[in-house]
């Protein structure tokens, strides 16, 4: 604890000297989220990761800790707050843990196929695409939410209004990200103004600065990017993708699947999950429709 | 080997930036070490105590912390706009010369100080001196350490992965988003790596065959 305590500080402080440090304080979204209660005498039959976490009395769940609104770690009081962490207790209280039962793993995007591989989680939330090719490595619940790759410019920018406005603007995103294989791909910029950075603070920070024109991925984080800061920041255009997350499970773990997927039924069907949305995203004041859970 | 051949398109152009940046970088790296050390040895106080106060402070740094200053702190200065690809081979020949400047002075240290009496008796320069007689010897006797620090340098040009520079080490990212297996694809990564460290080994082998001084 007191190492990750100096870890973070260090990290702070390489920021800092950088001045790469962002200011202001993180929006507390998720605070008035609805309490999960515990659903007692919970059984998954034929589900391995179930009988394993049935076992050792407590959860593990794969999330992400940088994502304002989604899945976002305070570093002052070490709590995780938005979306994706509601999705990750709600699904954890009707397996029967309730919420002191819960330790969350953050895991970075290009480490989650191996984590939930190698048992480390049980499941992962956080803004995980489903899509035929990750199937094949990994199993999803949901999805739980529909996103699409949306810009996010400065508010007094006039130029960007969709993704046919960003040739010759500077596009940032994260290394590797499905967003910037797309704009690459689609030759919505030359690729000399690509910039690709190690996560999306650091696209904002140099968004601030003016030193790119626009940040892109799936409008859900760049809502939470907005609504943290709404009078520096704004989403553009029609969003032009789809990205249905999904909750990553084991992938031959089926009976787990199956019964992830009823509790997101359920969420949707009693109104949780509108209710799960307003406290947390809807804060950016953009409203959204409850997905339709795809089985396979 | 599915993971390699449906990828072809990350590995090659990945692979190529690596080796791009590695020259580059390994270029300037040895020129500017080269001269640190020599500043180092210089008989005017002013040069040594700079060249010290540069090679304390650039090894003692974090390389991600240099990377970090040139790619987002840099451009702020509003000097000279640079591309991330320069901005990363700039870090790491800041670097990696600080470590060139102490192998080579070293070796420095190897030559008998006898020669360079020798020498300043026979009437050299400080300069003559130092090229003539004590800098080759210093070379050929750094041949392995200087090929170690070399290897280090093509294997931290990874970390210019992180500041919008696509190489090796951007490849992971690009096949955990495509949807391949990142441990297999990795694992090419690592078979690419040492395939590119077989040729610096070979070469530090016939160097130290050829160049070996006679004591």
């Amino acid at each position: 604890m007191r190492i990750r305590t100096l870890a973070v500080g260090l990290m702070a402080g390489a920021l800092a000297l950088t001045a790469c440090g962002k200011e202001g304080s993180p929006t507390d979204s998720g605070a008035q989220a609805p309490q999960q209660t515990a659903v007692q005498g919970v059984d998954v039959p034929g589900s391995p990761t179930f009988a394993k976490i049935k076992a050792e009395g407590k959860v593990t769940i794969g999330v992400k800790e940088d994502q304002p609104g989604l899945g976002y770690k305070d570093p002052t009081t070490n709590k995780y707050t938005g979306f994706d962490i509601e999705i990750a207790k709600l699904v954890a209280a009707k397996l029967g843990f309730g919420e002191d039962k819960i330790t969350y793993k953050a895991v970075p995007s290009a480490g989650r196929e191996q984590a939930i591989a190698n048992g480390d989680v049980a499941y992962y939330v956080g803004t995980y695409t489903i899509n035929d090719n990750r199937k094949k490595q990994v199993g999803f619940a949901g999805p739980y939410y529909t996103a699409g790759q949306g810009l996010l410019v400065k508010k007094d920018n006039t130029d960007i209004t969709s993704k046919d406005t960003l040739k010759g603007k500077k596009v940032c995103s994260v290394t590797g990200s499905t967003p910037i294989q797309r704009v690459r791909e689609q030759g919505l910029t030359e690729p000399g103004n690509i910039v690709e950075l190690q996560n999306y603070s650091q696209c904002i920070g140099q968004l601030d600065q003016g030193q790119v024109q626009a940040l892109t991925t799936d409008d859900a984080i760049l809502k939470g990017y907005a609504a943290q800061e709404p009078d520096k920041f704004k989403l553009v255009g029609e969003p032009f993708s789809k990205e249905p997350y999904g909750i990553g499970i084991a992938k031959d773990d089926k009976a787990l699947r199956d019964k992830v997927n009823d509790i997101l039924q359920a969420a949707i069907d009693d109104g949780t999950w509108q209710k799960i949305y307003d406290n947390t995203l809807g804060k950016s004041g953009s409203p959204a429709t409850a997905p339709k859970i795809e089985r396979y | 080997m599915d993971v390699l051949f449906d990828n072809l398109d990350l590995y090659g152009p990945g692979f190529l930036t690596t080796v791009e940046l590695f020259a580059l970088a390994a270029v300037g790296s040895l020129i500017w070490g080269t001269i640190l050390a020599m500043l180092r040895v210089s008989p005017v106080p002013v040069f040594r105590a700079a060249a010290t106060t540069y090679v304390t402070l650039f090894r003692n740094t974090p390389l991600t912390l240099i990377f970090f200053f040139f790619a987002l702190a840099f451009p702020l200065l509003k000097i000279v706009q640079i591309s991330f690809f320069t901005a990363a081979v700039t870090a790491l020949i800041l670097y990696t010369s600080a470590f060139v400047c102490e192998v080579l002075r070293s070796g420095i240290n190897t030559v008998p100080v006898g020669q360079a009496e020798a020498g300043r008796a026979l009437g050299l320069t400080f300069g003559q001196i130092l090229g003539s007689v004590v800098l080759p010897q210093a070379g050929r006797t750094v041949v392995p350490p200087m090929v170690s620090t070399m290897i280090a340098l093509l294997k931290n040009t990874t970390v210019a992965a992180g500041f919008s520079v696509v190489e090796a080490g951007a490849i992971q990212s690009y096949l955990s988003e495509r949807g391949y297996n990142v441990f297999v694809g990795m694992l090419w990564v690592a078979l690419f790596f040492i395939i590119l460290v077989i040729p610096m080994t070979l070469l530090q082998r016939s160097l130290e065959k050829r160049w070996s001084v006679a004591r």
